[in-house]
């Protein structure tokens, strides 16, 4: 039966029918739905690892035992799964073992737009990549059969526009290949007298790839007309195909690597004019280049942002489609803290004291946004507390005593864990704020090891954030809830004052979450407001100046009353208790 | 056919989703071929998103750029102001009249533009504005919001009001089908 279904479901339908029986990921935009939905077939083991490196290696040991294995990130958490992944196209795999990694051309939810090809050309292992939902079913079942005939893990690339796009798919049966685990010592064992041994095999299965790569039914040529030619791959190929039709002749590559040479030589005899049209690096381009073909890329397509048929069609000299335009520039609308948000109290009173908050990777990365603006740092996942010591360290005392930072309980768990032990054993003086939401809340509610939870919902194992902190030696270990902003401030100040690490944990469930009961919404009663606008510096877009007075917005708000105690002249009203 | 497009915009959090969901639904079940193209992740913490839906007998990009748009749905009046680029020649813009501050209003840098519709309207635009709350609340539920607008929406379509009332059974939950579909109703009718 046909379905319209999502790229990434449509990757976890066609792990279900490949077989696999064993997934761990950590989510991430454009990568997270994949293993949610994998986790909805009872009959595949799912868990959400701490961090890509974790789930990368427990997929491997899976994959070790014989059962076909599976892990899913977004680009930036291959950086942390490369570590494994390097080494894993030694040993090979015993049954198959495949990766999913998203990358997001244009940030659309990212810290940057990094090319996850080159992960595949540096570790040298396959990468197929899917343009649509029909082929990433299609292409994550041929992984499997790739990984286990040239004993290789297999990446598939997705994108945010493939992973978040939904088209026509038709799903297939189950089967489960298993296969039994034999040890296998020169193998599995990667120390430099067998490594040396396999690194010949490595070249080798790269060179039966590339013969593959050259009939492999994932690259196809689409004759059209002979004028252009154009190489292109995943959502780029809907896009030229949107544009050119069949006026041009297209080869569509399904295998980013390796990439085939006779096949590109073949084409490029056929047309008149070469051109590539990929998104991000000139990988593709590159290649090309050095089979001493001439062709045009990314000197008539950027290399930065996402496409789209308008930007195709422009560089290569057609018009576009345009529309009509207001004249008056336009607010922007950038995204926000939600109402009720437990992020928000916290931030204000950092903002009030005016601290230095080095942040990290999360929906809190919004603390650095007008009007809370009390974030000066964010890198990547867990560099809030690994670089609030290199800080401290290097500018003493003064910085000690003004300085947090801030990361939220999926974070910490993901690599904030090991700054805070260098944070113990080289002892600054750093205050580190956990903001425990008790949810993995950008990437829309996954559950992490210090919820209780796992991956369906079912009781799980609890971190005792408390415990595990005080076990590294942190003597000060301090929990305020961030509705309460006098509590808040108290303890920062306190724990910034004292002379030793101390740890905050700023605990209040995601507002979002649905066994968070939403309040009443509060009003406004314009007798008493003296429109100092107090209440407008916490950024709550539920609160907005109408004709002079603050006005609550009854669709947005929760109750949470942080507001209320800004208001000198309680001119907020209706505040209920926690029910 | 050539392929037509749809976009629902709106502000992150007011419930696109399931509107994408639903005419995804319908225009499959009316045999075309479909693409449906969502953003997740930080946008939809109250920032500007869009979705959006193409349909045809074969459809490739899964977007839609400016001057492409059949229609565009909004859920917010800004947001439809902010994609009328988007807008083909006699393209139809059918909107919500809620207005929802973005931050730099809350924060006083910049002002909510006023009397959006009829600037729409004087630039040419064909645009169908009205108080979806207000209707939602009459059908029982302010966040059936998405069901009004879609109500309206099937006003400037051939589809039968029964497949749209199929689509609906099929992508809402029993408990809120029947304030849905009295929302539906009540747009379409509007």
């Amino acid at each position: 039966m046909k379905q319209l279904m999502l790229g990434n479901k449509a990757v976890a339908r066609g792990l279900y029918e490949a077989g696999v029986q064993f997934a761990s990921s950590y989510p991430g935009t454009p990568s997270t739905e994949v293993t949610e939905e994998l986790a909805k077939y009872d009959d595949v083991y799912c868990e959400w690892a701490p961090n890509e490196k974790v789930a990368m290696e427990a997929a491997f040991g899976a994959c070790l035992a014989g059962k076909r294995a599976f892990c899913a990130m977004k680009h930036v958490g291959l950086n942390v799964a490369a570590d494994p992944l390097y080494t894993m196209s030694y040993t090979g795999v015993n049954a198959g073992l495949v990766a999913v990694v998203a990358d997001d051309a244009g940030m659309h939810s990212s810290q940057n737009e990094q090319d996850s090809r080159h992960h595949a050309i540096a570790a040298k292992v396959p990468m197929l990549e899917p343009s649509d939902s029909a082929e990433a079913l299609e292409f994550t079942k041929l992984a499997f059969e790739i990984s286990e005939e040239f004993d290789t893990p297999v990446l598939i690339k997705m994108c945010t526009r493939v992973s978040h796009s939904q088209s026509i798919v038709e799903c297939g049966e189950r089967t489960v290949p298993e296969k039994s685990y034999e040890k296998n010592i020169p193998k599995y064992v990667m120390m430099p007298g067998n490594a040396k041994k396999r690194h010949p095999f490595v070249e080798e299965r790269t060179r039966k790839l590339i013969d593959y790569a050259e009939s492999a039914p994932v690259n196809r040529v689409e004759m059209g007309g002979t004028g252009l030619g154009i190489i292109t791959s995943s959502t780029s190929y809907q896009y030229v195909k949107e544009v050119f039709g069949d006026s041009v002749s297209i080869l569509k590559i399904g295998m980013a690597n390796p990439l085939p040479v006779k096949l590109i030589l073949d084409f490029a005899s056929k047309v008149d004019e070469l051109a590539v049209v990929e998104e991000l690096d000139p990988i593709m381009e590159n290649h090309v280049r050095q089979l001493g073909l001439k062709v045009r890329g990314k000197d008539i397509l950027p290399i930065c942002g996402e496409f789209s048929q308008n930007l195709i069609a422009e560089s290569f000299g057609r018009k576009p489609a345009s529309g009509r335009k207001l004249e008056e520039t336009l607010p922007m609308r950038p995204p926000v803290m939600c109402p009720g948000c437990p992020h928000r109290g916290l931030f204000y009173t950092l903002k009030k004291l005016g601290c230095t908050v080095l942040g990290d990777i999360g929906c809190y990365t919004l603390g650095a946004v007008a009007p809370l603006g009390s974030m000066e740092m964010t890198l990547c996942m867990g560099a809030s507390v690994s670089s609030i010591h290199g800080f401290n360290k290097a500018l003493g005392a003064e910085s000690e005593s003004r300085t947090v930072c801030v990361i939220g309980d999926s974070t910490f768990m993901h690599s904030g864990m090991t700054g805070l032990a260098n944070i113990a054993y080289n002892q600054s003086n750093s205050t580190v704020i956990i903001l425990d939401n008790s949810i993995t809340g950008m990437t829309g509610h996954q559950q992490n090891p210090t919820t209780g939870y796992n991956i369906k919902g079912d009781p799980a194992g609890k971190i005792d954030l408390e415990a595990l902190c005080r076990s590294m030696g942190f003597t000060r270990v301090r929990v305020v809830d961030p509705y309460r902003l006098d509590e808040c401030e108290k303890t920062v100040k306190e724990e910034l004052a004292c002379a030793e690490p101390s740890v905050i944990i700023s605990r209040r469930p995601c507002a979002l979450l649905k066994y968070v009961k939403r309040r009443p919404p509060l009003r406004v009663n314009p007798e008493k407001c003296k429109s100092c606008k107090s209440c407008m510096r916490i950024g709550c877009p539920a609160i907005s100046m109408k004709n002079g007075k603050a006005h609550v917005d009854e669709t947005l708000c929760v109750g949470c009353g942080v507001c209320t105690q800004l208001c000198k002249f309680d001119a907020f009203e209706g505040m209920t208790e926690e029910g | 056919m050539k392929t037509k497009n749809i976009m629902i915009v709106g502000v992150g959090g007011q419930g696109s989703l399931l509107a994408s969901k639903l005419l995804g639904h319908l225009l499959l079940s009316e045999g075309y071929d479909v693409k449906v193209s969502e953003v997740h992740g930080m946008s939809q913490r109250g920032g500007s998103v869009v979705t959006y839906v193409r349909y045809g007998d074969s459809v490739a990009s899964p977007v839609i750029d400016e001057g492409e748009a059949d229609c565009i749905v909004s859920f917010e009046l800004l947001e439809a102001a902010r994609w009328l680029p988007y807008l083909k020649e006699d393209g139809q813009i059918v909107t919500n009249t809620q207005q929802i501050d973005p931050m730099p209003v809350v924060t006083g840098a910049a002002a909510y533009p006023e009397d959006l519709v009829n600037k729409m309207l004087a630039t040419g635009a064909r645009v169908d504005a009205m108080d979806c709350v207000a209707l939602a609340a009459e059908a029982g539920n302010i966040k059936a919001v998405n069901l009004v607008l879609l109500g309206r929406l099937s006003h400037y379509f051939e589809f039968p009001e029964e497949a749209w009332m199929k689509s609906i059974e099929a992508c809402v939950p029993p408990k809120f089908l029947e304030v849905n579909k009295k929302a539906f109703t009540l747009g379409r009718n509007a």
